[in-house]
């Protein structure tokens, strides 16, 4: 009886020690939260200080580690402009896993993530719509289309990635089309417009599928379910090209986004011309969308999540929400990416892991009502 | 009855008669002619193929088939052609009516008891939870037992069906609207991601490799591979849920009034949704185990239904049962016949259905879809 | 106590802890009487109706119903386009069967009912495309199919023009008197009130409340308190009639705002 109290009592005080510790952590959190609000260059700098040590560390990592001052010794050698000298002090194996393997692919997922993370939040606001994300809107999922066509069609990469642009663009535009005709262009009619232009197109793509002979079907299938394993200098360029030219772009608009986000006739009466503006960020976000989908497939929900997160860091502000959101994707994209190869060791598609933290997540976000603007309107 | 009253009710007689006129109609008037076109449809599917039987000596096994001996002459028959027509195609039609059925029926069933001209089996997440409990059973080593399998894909369902009831809930406050649709678009990418985890998970029951090419392919919605044992497992979900959505058809529309006032009129709105919760769990797990996600069926049917005979269930239920027989029929005909190399009925009903809706969301525009 | 019978007695709700909206409520009711329940916007008209309804369980005190309840909501909206046939239709929910369909029987009390509201030949329009004043009376039908003895209405006749409140207000007077069908209804008109009424409920929120025989309750000094407006009770002579009525006191273009200010 007494050693059942004591326990009892060991338990209480080892779980208030526990929750003395939550609540130091919460406190932190919240203080760096307030900091970080209080000081605009914070948030973003730190994350990119982090995003730029979670890069280093994921080249480290993996089924074959080395240490990081190996691996950054290897990292730093190769980013110099001339070339490598004949007598490496290292090993050749250990020269191609980070050259060949892991550099590609921890470049690719922060360069996807980037992307996902900027493009979504680009999306809500010009939607007025905390809900969309480019799986949302169909723009995914017709990049998805293109991509497969011009796959079938045996054409080259950048031809790949070319009709996986207008794929999106025409998937995008059909959702925009379909929202304002049912007369419910921003709220509800769009999601469900882009549920449906969305459904069309992955209809299409497993058109593909079936229309595919062995050695394309495994391209295909990659696109449903989000991959990084295919990432090579090749991909990196492809994806990093539009990544980044779209990206500045977005960020050069970024104050403009908070117009936009007032509405039509607000930002109209405010006297800036909202039809090519919106027009404009919708095609930088295609390019950015179908970049990302020709090299790693439909990655999904990152783009609906990831603004939610930055809006909880630092506000919704586009100006500060958009450099930390794009950061924020990529280091959410890394890490999952480094979890798999790591972690399971298995071949989990990448889109399948963030499907799983991303659904539950949202479904948080909706319970709590966060935005209260989802549902009318 | 009739007192004069002052100011209303004095013109009534003419127009009460010709009321009763239009009560002496029957519900079944109206769906019976679909009835007739899904037996003949029924009939040339088994007709038609791929495979090369001239349509007379088809049509010549086939009574053969039926009638006492005496009647056709077998001896000029192939073995391979009686083949096909009395053991080969039967099983893939019936699969493709019976899934037919149960989509129109239990998307009929979903709409009217979320009070939502826009849910449907695939959209609210009930097949990707089918189609996880069916994946899981799989991956679990479950692969003798057809029943097990079943149970499994019912769980799942009736799983994924709550979740998201329960995520409108706890949103909206009531079960319909906006976040029904949202939390079955997140409920249903949950667990199909949770499919795909399934799939790229390797374990010792279950070795990756061709099997998963299979499930990936099963998933998309087919009817190829059906055979007798499909036929009784489908047949038996499809009629069972069946009976009890056809004796409960007028619930419906009770149901589809809203809670508080379903309750004013005195029936057990609890007992009732727990019923309908369970049954169209029940054929959609059924559908889904034999035949995948065969996507937009649940919603369109209903719809086109509705176009046809109204919104009243009575009359609804049995037409988008029949309807949607003669849907999922058709496209398993076409792609069986015309197309070569099978697409997917899941894929061929996406192609088709998305375009139908978003025609039918433009026309029907803002008519309670947006607000609410 | 017959059937249509109906009373509550200490009956309080708040949706969050010791805020009370109404607390120790208590009223009565007999068979073929109107009940109207008189209260500003927020006062509770809703919950109390919700509770005396059966659909919401209130926080203390206990409803007495003596009889089957139907249920007439402000605002009907339908996901369906149903006729005004299926709607009064359903109101005979209770006595068919679980996994049974309506009779031919339950068809012609169904169309009894529309013939009594004298919309029999609207029996196929849809339900939709019918006005205010023409759903409203679907529904007193519905009520009557159901074979209903109390019927509870929500605010019945806010939305509607002026000759419709007039048919409502007929029509829920001849219900009571013709079929005995006890009446529960919100209104934000007194003269509606004072017109059909036999008894009255004022809310004044909190515990504090009025209630009684119409003429006792629906007072200059009880209705100015209530809404904070003073009430002027006129009596004339119309086509050798007299009529008593209740009129609100409304200057919108005196300066002087009204004694207790715009609180």
């Amino acid at each position: 009886m007494n050693d059942f109290e004591q326990n009892q009592i060991a338990l209480k005080a080892q779980s208030s020690a526990w929750r003395l510790r939550l609540e130091n952590l919460r406190g932190l959190l919240l203080s760096l939260r307030e900091y970080g609000l209080r000081h605009e260059w914070f948030a973003p700098t730190a994350l990119t200080i982090f995003l730029l040590g979670t890069i280093c560390f994921s080249v480290c990592i993996g089924t074959y580690p080395m240490p990081i001052w190996k691996a950054g010794n290897i990292l730093a050698r190769l980013s110099f402009p001339w070339p490598l000298p004949d007598d490496l002090p290292w090993p050749v194996k250990e020269l191609t896993v980070v050259q060949v393997i892991r550099f590609p692919r921890v470049l690719l997922a922060a360069l996807v993530g980037l992307g996902l993370g900027i493009s979504g939040t680009a999306l809500q606001g010009l939607m007025r719509n905390p809900l969309v994300g480019p799986d949302l809107v169909g723009v995914s999922s017709g990049a998805a289309m293109g991509g497969v066509l011009a796959v079938m069609l045996n054409w080259s990469p950048v031809s790949v990635m070319a009709l996986a642009f207008v794929g999106g663009l025409l998937s995008m535009g059909a959702t925009f089309t379909l929202a304002r005709i049912a007369k419910s262009s921003d709220g509800i009619g769009l999601i469900l417009s882009g549920i449906f232009v969305g459904g069309f197109c992955i209809s299409a793509v497993g058109m593909g599928i079936f229309l595919a002979d062995d050695g394309q079907l495994n391209t295909i299938i990659f696109w449903l379910l989000g991959n990084l394993n295919h990432a090579d200098r090749g991909t990196v360029w492809l994806v990093a090209v539009p990544t980044l030219l779209g990206g500045s772009i977005l960020m050069l608009l970024r104050w403009r986004l908070n117009l936009l986000s007032l509405g039509n006739d607000d930002a109209f009466a405010i006297g800036i011309n909202v039809r090519i503006l919106r027009l404009g960020i919708i095609a930088v976000v295609s390019l950015i969308v179908a970049a990302q989908v020709s090299a790693a497939g439909i990655i999904g929900w990152v783009g609906l999540v990831i603004p939610h997160w930055a809006r909880m860091l630092v506000g919704p502000d586009h100006r500060k929400l958009l450099p930390v959101s794009a950061l924020l994707g990529g280091l959410f994209v890394l890490l999952i990416d480094d979890f798999t190869r790591v972690v399971l060791r298995a071949n989990v598609p990448i889109g399948v892991l963030t499907t799983l933290i991303g659904t539950p997540f949202i479904c948080f976000m909706f319970w709590k009502k966060q935005t209260k603007g989802w549902i009318g309107d | 009855m009739t007192d004069s009253l002052p100011g209303i009710g004095r013109f009534l007689s003419n127009a009460a008669s010709k009321a009763r006129l239009r009560l002496s109609q029957s519900p079944w008037t109206k769906p019976f002619p679909l009835a007739v076109i899904l037996f003949f449809l029924t009939i040339t599917s088994l007709l038609i193929g791929s495979y090369p039987v001239p349509l007379w000596r088809a049509l010549d096994i086939m009574t053969g088939y039926f009638l006492p001996a005496g009647w056709t002459d077998p001896s000029a028959w192939d073995l391979k052609e009686v083949a096909v027509v009395t053991i080969i195609r039967p099983p893939r039609v019936l699969v493709a009516v019976m899934a037919g059925i149960a989509l129109g029926m239990s998307g009929t069933a979903l709409q009217g008891m979320m009070r939502n001209p826009l849910v449907g089996p695939d959209l609210v997440g009930v097949s990707s939870g089918a189609a996880f409990g069916g994946v899981l059973g799989l991956w679990l080593g479950f692969i003798e037992s057809q029943v097990l399998i079943l149970a499994m894909a019912v769980a799942g369902a009736c799983g994924a069906l709550l979740f998201t009831m329960a995520l409108a809930r706890m949103v909206g406050g009531k079960s319909d609207g906006l976040p029904l649709i949202l939390a079955g678009f997140f409920v249903g990418a949950f667990f199909m991601a949770l499919v795909g985890l399934l799939l790229s998970v390797g374990n010792p029951f279950y070795p990756r490799g061709q099997r998963t090419y299979n499930i990936a392919y099963w998933l998309l919605g087919i009817f190829r591979g059906a055979d007798p044992a499909k036929v009784w497992l489908i047949a038996a979900t499809t009629v069972a849920g069946g009976i009890i959505l056809m004796s409960l058809r007028w619930r419906l529309n009770l149901l589809s009034l809203g809670d508080l006032d379903a309750k004013s009129l005195g029936i057990d709105v609890r007992k009732l949704r727990w019923l309908l919760i369970i049954t169209v769990s029940l054929m959609v797990a059924g559908q889904v185990a034999v035949s995948g996600v065969v996507a937009w069926v649940g919603l369109i049917v209903p719809h086109l239904a509705r176009l046809l005979v109204g919104p009243d269930h009575r009359r609804l239920m049995p037409t988008s049962a029949f309807l949607g027989g003669v849907f999922v029929l058709g496209l398993d005909s076409f792609t069986r016949t015309v197309i070569w190399g099978e697409i997917p009925v899941g894929v061929l009903s996406g192609f088709i259905g998305t375009p139908l809706i978003c025609f039918l969301f433009w026309k029907t525009k803002t008519k309670g879809w947006n607000e609410s | 106590m017959s059937a249509g019978d109906f009373s509550f007695s200490g009956l309080g709700h708040a949706y969050l802890p010791e805020q009370w909206i109404f607390r120790n409520y208590r009223g009565e009711v007999s068979r073929g009487q109107v009940l109207s329940l008189l209260g500003p916007n927020g006062s509770g008209k809703t919950t109390l109706l919700k509770i005396l309804l059966g659909a919401l369980k209130p926080a203390e005190g206990t409803v007495m119903v003596h009889g089957q309840v139907a249920f007439v909501p402000q605002l009907f909206q339908v996901a369906f386009d149903y006729s005004a046939m299926d709607m009064v239709l359903m109101g005979r929910a209770k006595k068919v069967g679980l996994f049974s369909q309506p009779s031919k029987e339950d068809e012609e009390a169904a169309l009894c009912a529309l013939e009594k509201v004298g919309m029999a030949d609207m029996a196929q329009r849809p339900f939709h495309e019918m006005s205010g004043g023409q759903r409203q009376l679907i529904i007193f039908a519905r009520a009557l199919v159901a074979e209903a003895d109390i019927l509870i209405l929500d605010e019945p006749t806010s939305a509607l023009d002026l000759k419709n409140q007039n048919t409502i207000l007929q029509w829920m007077d001849r219900l009571a008197r013709k079929e005995h069908l006890t009446i529960i209804f919100s209104t934000h008109h007194p003269h509606h009130a004072y017109a059909v009424a036999d008894r009255a409920l004022l809310m004044l929120g909190g515990s504090n409340y009025e209630a009684g025989p119409a003429e006792a309750v629906l007072t200059e000094s009880n209705l100015a308190s209530l809404y904070d407006l003073p009430f002027k009770h006129i009596s004339y002579e119309y086509q050798s009639q007299a009529i008593e009525t209740l009129v609100p006191i409304l200057r919108p273009k005196s300066d002087v705002c009204s004694a207790s200010g715009a609180a």
